[in-house]
């Protein structure tokens, strides 16, 4: 029997994964061959995508990235039993850029069937679980505040405040809400998660309901991600039928179910409280705080709200033990993060690596510079709210306070390269129309600010009295930072300030005139 | 979009009618009835305010708050190209205007056959430039690429 694996990840699929499949078992089919055809999730070399896994005594080989037309010459090649051809990669365990890595949160990415809850027993599926129930309530949060975790969605609050915080809560009913919005561009580790190891969230959900003493979660899944809600809600039936998710969690006596809610197209509503008001079914408004979810969130009642991949870390962490993860990090950064390359660079992807490795060892090494080949320009990290880094800070750490000393913020951990073709004012002019698209309209300064920020930036760039409505850009920003209710408006700036710091230039390429 | 009901009052009350628990809300209500007929007709916003006991306001406030959700059927072709800072880096600025182009439709526009719209992210931008093609995502865009995706 031949074992092999071409992914179902829906970036593998975007660029024709299903094609490839369809080919090879056609050919298996035609001449008889005994195939295991595993549709896998993505090992996250994107770059790779459609990477073609073939199982051998040695381990598996990969071929990438590999079009429905290579599928013949692959054939021809004996690819099934690792073969040599211009796609293949080598042993892909082996891969530096994968060896490398300390996969903690993905640890599971790619190995197999997402859904084959069997091989997620068999690597240690479930005995996070196991041990929360053996801990209880107390213990079990105690080990997630000992672990260091912090939220993964932006903000780096730390995990096991939150849940002490519900624990503490009387109320006797309690939710659970997974943010699994994930509206940053160059962000896509959610998704993968789920369409990759779901098993994995929900077992973080069902250990943080027991043990805040929740009986529903609900995971609230944007509507762009289709095969991330159809894998997710597929996990949570198999979950049912195995007795770990519903009236009786493993024999334990209690109850926690989880269901998916679907957003509606808003970037907002990935703002905690914006995202309750979603799930109410009203207009994704933010809500004042406080009170804070923790006390007062889904219907007023205590509501744990987690990011994916914080979720996704929770199994671990009971699993192994807080020692384990905390392990991992620098200072007050502790673990791992799960970073996403995108944008113009030549191994885009997934680098999950302990805090504390450098911008340029992320875009250099593992991400090999730009595709185009040019310079790298500016490198956005921490999604559209992040700061525009110039090739001059790439030696900053990549933690939580290092970025924030040189002005800028990890965010959900999306890393985004420009090469030297980059019109840094037409960035900061779309990080103002953007704030412009999708506030939620509640404070003047970010419902009207970003619209009078993208006509001052226009007449910035034309040269219409330029150093005026550069002081006005200044003041604009600071009324932004001060005046909004959330990070919407008040993070706005940072890309907006970063480029007109960084790369002036690009504001000033025309002629000045007056008006 | 093809796939979609005619609109009929009479099966809108009956999906309404037969929305679970959980979902007997504003929003899920909406989002019901655009996957069954494909949009959120005017007609309708009087049935989903008296069967969830809400204003016609309330309805109306949250239909016209989400991108998703339309007021129009769709054509028979939906070109959604993502616009945010990862593809923007892989050319999806000169990808837009080469789709526009091909098409004759600007971007938030439709020519009744192709409408052409601009999303934030797909969660593909590490394969970029992506496009949502009629329900199907598809990386590393080209013009060329995108017509042969608008034809399967
Ligand atoms: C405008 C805005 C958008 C946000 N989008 C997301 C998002 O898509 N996903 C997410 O997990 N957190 C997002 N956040 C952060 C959430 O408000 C919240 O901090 C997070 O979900 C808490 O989970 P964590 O503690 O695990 O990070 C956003 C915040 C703001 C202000
Ligand atoms: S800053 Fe913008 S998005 Fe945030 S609450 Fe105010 S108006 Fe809404
Ligand atoms: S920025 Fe285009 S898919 Fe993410």
């Amino acid at each position: 029997m031949i074992t092999i694996y071409v992914p179902r990840d829906s970036a593998a699929r975007s660029v024709g994964a299903d094609e490839v499949a369809h080919r090879i078992a056609e050919w298996a089919v035609a001449e008889h061959v005994d195939l295991e055809l595993v549709r896998n999730g993505s090992r996250g070399a994107l770059w790779l995508e459609p990477l073609v896994e073939v199982q051998t005594p040695q381990g598996r080989i990969g071929y990438g990235p590999v079009t429905v037309d290579d599928v013949p010459g692959l054939i021809a090649a004996d690819f099934f039993n690792g073969g040599d051809h211009p796609l293949r990669v080598g042993f892909v365990d082996d891969l530096p850029w994968l060896a490398s890595q300390q996969r903690v949160t993905f640890a599971r990415m790619g190995l197999f069937d997402p859904l084959d809850l069997e091989s997620y027993r068999a690597t240690g599926g479930l005995r996070g679980l196991t041990r929360a129930l053996e801990l209880g309530g107390d213990q079990a949060v105690a080990e997630v505040l000992a672990s260091g975790l912090r939220g993964r969605g932006g903000a780096g609050f730390p995990a096991g405040i939150k849940w002490r915080t519900v624990l503490e809560a009387s109320d006797a009913t309690k939710y659970v809400v997974v943010n699994a919005d994930e509206g940053d561009s160059g962000t896509f580790a959610d998704r993968m998660l789920m369409e990759g190891d779901p098993f994995t969230l929900l077992e973080g959900m069902v250990i943080a309901g027991v043990t805040v003493g929740a009986s529903e979660g609900i995971v609230y899944i944007r509507s762009e991600y289709p095969d991330a809600i159809a894998t997710m809600r597929t996990a949570i039936d198999i979950a049912r039928l195995d007795g770990w998710l519903g009236a009786d969690v493993l024999g334990s006596g209690l109850a926690f179910d989880v269901r998916v809610a679907v957003g509606a197209g808003s970037y907002v509503c990935g703002e905690e409280t914006a995202m309750l008001e979603s799930l109410e079914g009203k207009r994704g408004m933010v809500r004042a705080k406080p009170p804070i979810p923790a006390l007062a969130g889904l219907f007023g009642r205590p509501t744990l709200v987690h990011n994916v991949l914080t979720m996704a870390a929770v199994p671990g962490i009971l699993a192994e033990g807080a020692g384990h993860y905390q392990a991992l990090g620098v200072d007050r950064s502790r673990g791992t993060q799960v970073f996403q390359l995108a944008g113009n660079v030549a191994h885009g992807g997934i680098v999950e690596r302990g805090f504390g490795l450098t911008l340029r060892e992320l875009v250099e090494e593992y991400g090999g510079g730009t595709r185009s080949g040019r310079p790298v320009r500016a490198v956005q990290v921490g999604g559209p709210l992040g700061a525009y880094l110039p090739e001059t800070a790439m030696d900053v750490s990549l933690d939580y306070e290092s970025l924030v000393e040189v002005g800028g913020m990890l965010g959900h951990g999306g890393v985004v390269v420009f090469d030297d073709t980059v019109d840094m004012a037409a960035q900061a002019r779309f990080a103002m129309a953007f704030c412009a698209a999708e506030s939620c309209g509640k404070c003047t300064p970010c419902r009207i600010g970003s619209v009078r920020g993208v006509e001052v930036i226009d007449r910035i760039v034309a040269g219409v009295d330029r150093q005026d409505n550069l002081e006005l850009l200044e003041d604009l920003c600071d009324t932004m930072t001060d005046g909004s209710l959330c990070a919407m408006g008040g993070l706005t700036p940072l890309p907006v300030r970063s480029a007109l710091n960084h790369f002036t230039e690009d504001f000033h390429r025309n002629a000045e005139v007056s008006s | 979009m093809s796939g979609h009901a005619p609109w009929s009052a009479s099966q809108a009350q009956v999906v309404l009618t037969a929305l679970a628990p959980h979902q007997r809300l504003v929003l899920p209500a909406l989002q019901v009835l655009q996957e069954t007929f494909g949009y959120v007709p005017d007609e309708s916003l009087d049935l989903i305010a008296d069967t969830l006991n809400v204003t016609r306001a309330e309805v109306y406030g949250v239909l016209t708050y989400y991108h998703d959700l339309r007021r129009t059927p769709p054509p028979q072709t939906v070109i959604a190209l993502c616009v945010a800072e990862a593809c923007q880096a892989q050319g999806s600025r000169e990808l837009v205007a080469a789709v526009e182009d091909a098409y004759g439709v600007r971007m938030g526009e439709t020519n009744g056959d192709v409408e052409i719209s601009e999303v934030f992210c797909l969660g593909d931008c590490a394969l970029g430039p992506a496009a949502m093609i009629n329900g199907r995502l598809r990386g590393r865009c080209t013009v060329d690429s995108v017509r042969a995706a608008v034809s399967a």
